[in-house]
């Protein structure tokens, strides 16, 4: 028998074996019991996720609502732009592709690698967009190449388009990328990330009528995302229109006459509170955020010292100045204070406490009625007038008129101004009201602050008798089809409580202000149509009341900064209104040579006067 | 040498055990592989090329007597420890890991020499030192050493899941051998403090790959995807399965590695758990029949041989189908006859053709 032969067969031996083999089939029965747990007791879900796993949702984006004006000219719209995506899991070499991308799109292959970063956690599949918008050549010379960009992509889709640039910017407002903190908000849970949303103006606050619903495609796809065959597809439904009370034409040339000058100007249909027009400038081109703003434009606009993504006309809150003293002459008739004939003697200054008040005209306008001291905006007669009525009767009016109250528009910050009484300086500032207040609040100095809109509804009021309308921007939204979704009719704030009488007296004076030899607002008369207006100066900064030497401050050794606004409020015709306007022009120092000359423009575009030659230099331009 | 009675005696059942799961195998990877460009020569049809050469191995292997290796056992583990200090010298680095010699016609791989090597030399130390009342720590040193020498060479490769294979058979050999029960208990003991003591010397990507298997959630699209993927595809393959050639899992792609390691979730997924149950039962077959072998084998040698070889197979399905239904972490040992590969295929076949030449001697005297 050899050395190694085997042992003899056991108990124990017996015994070991009987053990191995259990243990066997101990770890068999294991793997089986999973198999079943896995397989048969989860079927449905691991059949859910397998699901999952090879069909995809593919959203295609809807187009936002179109923007037309109230004649239906499309002011707002959209073109299809192309965009270079790239899709990771065919991408063989990222190095490589970024650069030559770089190359192609002329831009840093720094930047595109930094895109690629910052989209790294969308889902595997979804492609990463790294240059929006790129045009025509572009996409040629990239077609022509793409061998050897394997994993690049070129998708369309639809980009939002402002025709007219910079018009009306403050209204359409600008749209953006959806931020990770926006889309913790319920109000945007169904959005997506990538997706773009309104971030001002009209685009932000109609959101939810000019968002589209985004379509999807249920795709087939394998482990790369590479479509096999598509499923299912709903169509996308693009967003509603919106039809606005704005007119085009009127909107450019008020747009134009501004020229390279900051301000404001509203222009509101007298019988109903439609907003024509409405213009803010400087102003930016909301084209620039439409597929993502590079940071170097965004830093000129930030930095610009004129604020240009201020819409001054409903934000913007300037003292009235001069275009106040409707407000005190109309409630000084009503509290009976004054008839239309009391005379007031300007010499020039009133003192009022131990402080003398001058007025505008050094030499004083000598005995004046309240026609000739709206005709020449003497303010001695208004001073005079303010302190037998006070400041609560002069606010009371001011608020019946439409000021100090913030009108709801889909706009940001839509700004009350501010109408100062009693009460209010009480609760500001814990102090009485002093009669010097009043004085310099009757020509719409001092505390009183109005937005350009409000001064514009002002004057609306006046001329349509005394009814406030709420004003308004938009008219209707419909949808694709031209279906009506809802409608914006004229809203009346109240009716007339004003007095007739009075009311023509101060209409008097208005129209003497445009047509009269000694008008302050004579550059804004008109041959064939009358206008009926008022020239106002906001103070910037309050210049020594009376300089030693008797001399007047030099106007143009002013800075620029420091000058005063010129104001310009309006309506025609005289007798019969249709349209109000304010116009207030930055640092233009006199309402009569700088801001009646707009207003002029704007009502010879209204009333077809002179032609159309605004609208043909703007494009031509 | 040859005698005829070694034909009549040949294993017929096992030879039929390995054919059938073989062909299972080869089926299912014609599936798995059959997205895929046919530019080159199909993975199936090299797999068959594989198991031919397997075969031929397998009987080679049988044409000599078994005992010889038995003397032969010293030099042999003695050259394949050497070859694994010449992979830390010279090997051939590929994806991190250095394991492959390269030997002009192909990349010798040592560990996988050493899976049987090993188990060689250890079945000729036992049978030379049986001792009735089991093995005390004393006597547990020589072959402790035998063991641990070669594990932590391929550690340091390092090739985390041969070093566990390799562990994993030395054990079994060890504890069918026989061991006192005090020396048993402070063996227990000591084993569990080095696995908390080891996961310091783990490299990140294998302590991720643990953390992964505990939670693959964690990073479903990173470390997690394999077993989250593979999970999916067994799962949705229901009782029935989805039919050969219908796994969407497989056929689109989201299985990774789903010719070699991962192949079990394609079968899965396709077959059910008809067919699952279908193929353990193969498997089962063919480590009790090991375990029959080494019952009647005519040697002490030749008996922790065949249990050395049988634990071999055994682990390598347990750690692998383990793995790909979630509950092993992600190792990466082949399922042998079924993953593609000719190296699992070769390792698979020596230790078939090894049982073969026990079976066949078993009634020699």
């Amino acid at each position: 028998m050899a050395l190694n032969s085997p042992p003899p067969d056991d108990a124990l031996r017996t015994r070991r074996f009987a053990v191995i083999t259990a243990l066997a089939l101990l770890f068999f029965a294991v793997l089986t019991v999973r198999l079943w747990y896995l397989q048969v007791i989860s079927v449905n879900r691991y059949q859910l996720l397998a699901q999952k796993n090879r069909t995809r949702y593919v959203p295609i984006a809807a187009p936002r609502g179109e923007i037309y004006d109230r004649k239906g000219r499309l002011l707002v719209g959209n073109r299809p732009a192309f965009t270079v995506a790239v899709s990771r899991q065919d991408v063989v070499d990222k190095e490589q592709l970024l650069s030559r991308l770089a190359t192609y799109l002329h831009c840093d292959k720094q930047q595109l690698e930094q895109i690629w970063q910052k989209h790294r956690y969308y889902p595997r599949y979804r492609p990463i967009p790294l240059k929006r918008d790129i045009d025509r050549d572009t996409v040629d010379v990239l077609t022509e190449h793409s061998i050897e960009l394997p994993g690049m992509l070129i998708e369309v889709q639809p980009v939002r388009s402002y025709p007219y640039h910079e018009a009306a910017a403050h209204l359409f407002g600008h749209i953006g990328a959806i931020t990770e903190e926006e889309l913790q908000l319920p109000r945007y849970s169904d959005y997506h990330a990538g997706e773009y949303i309104g971030k001002s103006g009209l685009e932000k606050h109609l959101e939810q009528y000019l968002k589209g619903v985004a379509g999807e495609k249920l795709l087939e796809v394998d482990v790369k995302g590479q479509e096999l065959r598509q499923l299912q597809i709903r169509e996308p439904l693009p967003g509603r229109n919106v039809i606005l009370t704005i007119d085009r034409d009127l909107q450019l040339c008020t747009e134009h006459a501004f020229g390279d000058q900051a301000g404001a100007a509203v222009v509101i249909d007298v019988n109903n509170g439609d907003i024509l027009a409405m213009v803010s400038r400087p102003a930016f081109d909301p084209e620039l955020f439409a597929v993502g703003i590079s940071n170097d434009n965004w830093r000129k606009l930030m930095n610009n010292p004129d604020h240009p993504l201020q819409a001054r006309a409903v934000s913007g809150q300037y003292p009235p100045g001069s275009t106040y003293k409707m407000v005190t002459a109309l409630a000084a008739l009503d509290a009976g204070v004054i008839t239309p004939h009391t005379s007031v003697n300007c010499t020039g200054r009133l003192p009022v406490g131990n402080r003398d008040f001058r007025c505008w005209k050094k030499t004083g306008h000598g005995p004046t009625t309240l026609r000739k001291a709206l005709r020449e905006s003497c303010d001695v007669w208004f001073y005079q007038v303010a302190l037998n009525l006070g400041i609560e009767r002069m606010s009371a009016m001011a608020r019946q008129l439409g000021l100090g109250r913030s009108y709801a528009l889909p706009l940001d910050n839509v700004r009350a101004g501010l109408i100062p009484d009693k009460q209010w300086k009480r609760r500001r500032y814990n102090r009485p009201w002093y009669k010097g207040e009043t004085a310099i609040a009757a020509i719409g100095q001092g505390y009183v602050l109005a937005t350009p809109l409000q001064l514009a509804v002002m004057m609306s009021t006046i001329a349509n008798g005394g009814t406030l309308f709420k004003p308004q921007l938009v008219r209707q939204i419909s949808d694709a089809n031209g279906n009506i979704i809802k409608q914006y009719p004229a809203q009346v704030i109240h009716g007339s409580t004003l007095n007739r009488r009075h009311l023509v007296k101060v209409k008097q004076g208005l129209e003497d202000v445009v047509n009269n030899p000694r008008g302050t607002g004579k550059a804004c008369a008109l041959k064939t149509i009358k206008v009926a207006g008022k020239t106002g100066t906001a103070q910037v900064i309050r210049l020594k009341d009376d300089p030693a030497d008797g001399s007047k401050p030099d106007k143009e050794k002013i800075a620029y900064r420091h000058r005063d606004h010129a104001l310009f409020v309006a309506y025609a015709p005289a007798d019969k209104p249709q349209i109000a306007l304010a116009v207030i022009v930055e640092h233009g120092q006199h309402g009569g040579s700088a801001a009646a000359p707009i207003a002029k423009k704007i009502f010879q575009q209204y009333f077809g006067l002179g032609q159309a030659r605004t609208i043909t230099n703007h494009n031509g331009e | 040498m040859f005698d005829r009675r070694l034909l009549a005696n040949f294993d017929w059942l096992l030879l039929a055990l390995i054919l059938t799961t073989a062909a299972l195998g080869i089926l299912n990877l014609y599936s798995s592989t059959s997205a895929w460009d046919n530019i080159s020569t199909p993975i199936y049809t090299k797999q068959m090329y594989w198991l031919g050469i397997g075969i031929i191995i397998a009987i080679s292997l049988t044409l000599f007597n078994y005992r010889q290796l038995e003397h032969m056992a010293l030099p042999i583990y003695a050259a394949c420890i050497l070859l694994l200090a010449a992979v830390l010298l010279f090997g051939q680095t590929n994806m991190g890991a250095t394991r492959w010699i390269n030997l002009g016609l192909f990349n010798l791989q040592p560990s996988e020499i050493m899976k049987v090597v090993i188990i060689i030399t250890l079945a000729a130390y036992f049978s030379r030192h049986e001792t009735p009342g089991g093995y005390t720590f004393t006597d547990l040193i020589i072959p402790g050493l035998l063991l641990l020498v070669p594990v932590a060479l391929i550690i340091k490769q390092p090739d985390l899941g041969t070093a566990m294979l390799l562990m994993f058979i030395g054990i079994t050999m060890l504890l069918f051998a026989g061991i006192q029960r005090p020396t048993l208990i402070a063996l227990g003991i000591l084993a569990a403090g080095a696995a908390g003591g080891g996961w310091f010397l783990l490299h990140d990507y294998q302590k991720n790959r643990i953390r992964t298997f505990l939670n693959p959630e964690s990073d479903p699209l990173g470390s997690g995807y394999h077993i989250i993927q593979s999970k999916i595809a067994v799962g949705s393959g229901g009782f029935w399965g989805r039919g050969f050639m219908h796994g969407t899992q497989s056929q689109l792609s989201f299985l990774p590695e789903r010719h070699t390691d991962f192949v079990f979730s394609v079968f899965a997924e396709e077959w059910g758990f008809v067919g699952c149950v279908l193929l353990l039962t193969l498997y089962a077959a063919i480590i009790l029949w090991g375990i029959h072998i080494a019952r009647k084998a005519d040697s002490s040698f030749g008996m922790y041989l065949a249990i050395g070889l049988t634990s071999m197979l055994f682990w390598h399905i347990i750690v692998n189908l383990g793995m790909v239904i979630g509950l092993l972490p992600v190792v990466g040992v082949p399922l042998p006859l079924f993953s593609y590969g000719g190296t699992c295929m070769v390792t698979t076949m020596i230790a078939v053709g090894l049982l073969f030449n026990i079976s066949m001697r078993r009634f020699m005297f």
